[in-house]
């Protein structure tokens, strides 16, 4: 057991390192220097007890954000739209956060992160229906939704939720009895985060629920000779997606943005594709890639600065270790038999 | 039942057509033509999806391809300042695209979805890192009226003047990619590879090599409708400049059940809606957010595919990847 486990995490170690490899080259090709920008990238999230803070709180939110694809996949979806989902939970969270008054601190949270939950889920529940009794496939109305709820965001963030007298497109802040604390300095984000992923991988395995979720998933037809809804379960698996898309967005206005503005929250729903497909679409082996991708995001705004790079530079590099991890040919090297994932093959529902 | 239905939607839409010509020709050509800009790289980027769904490979990298294509096409254009260099490097970074697409979902047999995810995502990667701000392409690409054509009332100043060639030669390659689909050799092999690529393989069709022909030249398609866009129809490169594009014309391929003609009809009805909404602002329809008319094209692609999807039936075989039967 614990030699298949470690034969597995090689395939991820290998494509992170030729993705490093090509990065590289493509740096010096720019005229700057890979290794300045790597230790700017691959140690200053790690080095120092601030970074790392930080590091972790990133983490966390990405580890919810890729929780939020592996249970769609897990149920047969491909859920691309978890950044349409996460700005909208992000946006419902800060309403309520700066709206609501007089409530005591962990009821504050609560109430808005039930509220955010409940927001994305019907967003989820849309997809979920239009895909069981329309046949529209998730990843086209998914990704259509990122940039429907990115413009109908923008326009509540610039005039009804608008902090007033203020030029730019921001909320008012959120008030303090709706902001997550931090422990000694440390997130309690990450620990939500770990938790989440127990709960999840909890739920998928033990639960009747979780199974239907996962039979649907892995064949459809076996799960409705063996009458299970398939209907209910692809609305469900995109709810529950989706409703964790949601609460990632309000954990990440709570603990970080304080308010809301659309840009803080760009790439949250599109690391999670990552770090799901990294994870192989398992609650828990994504926590390692979440927290490697974490400290690279912590760096993000430094890299510039310190070694010339552009930040986009991350993108690339995660693109290529999804890539390299994804493709079977690394894997064959490395003579590994970890499963591929896949989705539901064809349009049809 | 259908055909009547089609014929009458047809009669109706000509009978504004004309009434709106008589109206004011000037408003009716000019939406109509920027209709036509609007709905081209969708039907173009639509017969990408064609090519290799009929085939039985589905292609959500179609927005990659583009991306890819329009970011090569556009530097090397502006580097080489030759915009005809640009088109021919658009299209090899196409067909490199759709090459890796091509290993990943027949030889790799990766899942398809996921396969085109990623051809998303290293585009999107690989252009925002390369981008380099501030440079122009070499203004000698040509918008010309097509002589006589153009001079026809009614088709004449809203088809056939003051566009460029790749918007004129689109007209005749959708129909011409009909005419390849429906009545050559090549056409019916790979719409039975896409249907049932078994009793094609035991009648001889190589299922794996045709497949990744088409999806090769698919991927050619595509990185066309990248050059295009970037070197003909904005004249420049920006971030995300698909925004969308690659799967509104999956939705639109749909809706036009898997037929080129089909696909071509709806990618200009939706062009022609997107240039309605562009002349309501003009007109001083001030009370609309700018926010709500810029996501209208992305409502539209769900709302067609509400009401078209589930009623369609796509190939059968598209999305599984061909393994031989052993004996």
């Amino acid at each position: 057991m614990k030699l298949r486990i470690s034969k597995d995490a090689l395939v991820p170690i290998g494509s992170v390192l030729v993705a490093l490899g090509i990065g590289a080259v493509l740096i010096a090709a720019q005229g700057h220097s890979p290794l300045v920008a790597y230790k700017v990238l691959l140690i200053k999230g790690f080095s120092s007890v601030a970074g790392l803070q930080e590091t972790l709180s990133k983490a966390g939110i990405l580890i919810m954000s890729g929780l939020a694809i592996t249970v769609g996949l897990r149920a047969g979806l491909f859920n691309i739209g978890a950044q349409g989902q996460v700005i909208t939970g992000a946006l419902a969270f800060t309403f309520i956060g700066y709206k609501v008054q007089g409530l005591p601190a962990p009821i504050h949270i609560l109430v808005a992160l039930i509220f955010a939950i409940i927001v994305s889920s019907l967003l989820g529940a849309f997809v979920g229906f239009l895909k069981a009794s329309r046949g529209v496939h998730e990843v086209i109305s998914t990704i259509m939704l990122n940039s429907i709820m990115a413009g109908i965001v923008d326009y509540l963030a610039q005039n009804q939720l608008k902090q007033p007298g203020q030029p730019n497109t921001r909320t008012p802040d959120i008030l303090a009895s709706a902001r997550l604390p931090h422990l000694f300095g440390w997130p309690i984000g990450f620990a939500i985060a770990i938790a989440l992923a127990f709960a999840l991988s909890w739920v998928l395995k033990r639960t009747t629920t979780g199974f239907e979720l996962e039979t649907v998933g892995r064949n459809r037809a076996a799960a409705w000779y063996a009458g299970i809804s398939v209907k209910k379960s692809i609305v469900l698996g995109m709810m529950l997606s989706a409703a964790i898309a949601g609460f990632t967005g309000g954990i990440y206005s709570s603990e970080t943005t304080g308010y809301f503005v659309p840009a803080f929250y760009s790439g949250i729903g599109f690391d999670g594709i990552t770090i799901a497909l990294l994870g192989r679409a398992n609650p828990i082996a994504l926590i390692p890639g979440a927290i490697f991708i974490g400290g690279m995001r912590s760096a993000q705004s430094a890299i510039q600065f310190e070694s010339g790079v552009a930040p986009d530079i991350i993108n690339l590099l995660l693109a290529l270790v999804l890539f390299f991890a994804t493709a079977p040919f690394l894997a064959k090297l490395l003579k590994s038999n970890a499963k591929s994932v896949t989705t539901t093959s064809g349009w049809s529902s | 039942m259908r055909k009547i239905r089609n014929y009458t939607i047809a009669a109706v839409l000509l009978a504004v057509w004309i009434f709106g010509y008589v109206l004011d020709s000037g408003i009716t050509n000019s939406v109509l033509s920027s209709g036509l800009r609007f709905g081209m790289p969708l039907a173009l980027a639509a017969m990408v999806g064609i090519m290799c769904e009929r085939s039985g490979v589905i292609n959500i990298g179609i927005e990659g391809t583009m991306l890819l294509s329009g970011f090569f096409g556009f530097y090397a254009g502006v580097y080489t300042k030759n915009v005809l260099i640009g088109f021919a490097a658009a299209i090899i970074a196409g067909i490199t695209a759709s090459f890796l697409h091509a290993m990943m979902t027949i030889v790799w047999k990766m899942d398809q979805i996921i396969a085109g995810t990623i051809i998303n995502i290293l585009a999107s990667g690989l252009t925002s890192f390369l981008y380099v701000a501030g440079v122009t392409i070499p203004n000698n690409w040509p918008i010309f009226d097509i002589p006589v054509l153009s001079k026809l009332p009614l088709v004449g100043e809203s088809f056939f003047s003051q566009q460029g060639p790749i918007q004129y030669l689109g007209l005749i390659f959708i129909p011409f990619i009909w005419i390849m689909m429906y009545k050559t050799r090549w056409g019916l092999r790979t719409r039975s590879i896409g249907e049932n690529p078994g009793s094609a393989d035991t009648a001889g069709v190589s299922v794996i090599r045709m497949r990744i022909t088409n999806v090769v030249l698919g991927g050619a398609i595509g990185g066309l409708v990248g050059g295009f866009i970037c070197l003909e129809l904005v004249g420049s490169f920006s971030k995300e400049f698909t925004a969308g594009a690659g799967f509104t014309a999956l939705a639109l391929m749909i809706f036009g059940r898997w037929n080129p003609l089909g696909a071509f009809a709806a990618a200009i009805a939706f062009g022609l809606a997107q240039a309605l909404s562009t002349q309501l602002q003009i007109f001083g329809v001030q009370e609309i957010p700018q926010q709500f008319i810029n996501i209208l094209p992305y409502v539209f692609t769900i709302a067609v595919l509400a009401f078209s999807a589930g009623k369609v039936r796509p190939p059968a075989a598209a999305g599984a990847p061909y393994e031989k039967e052993k004996a």
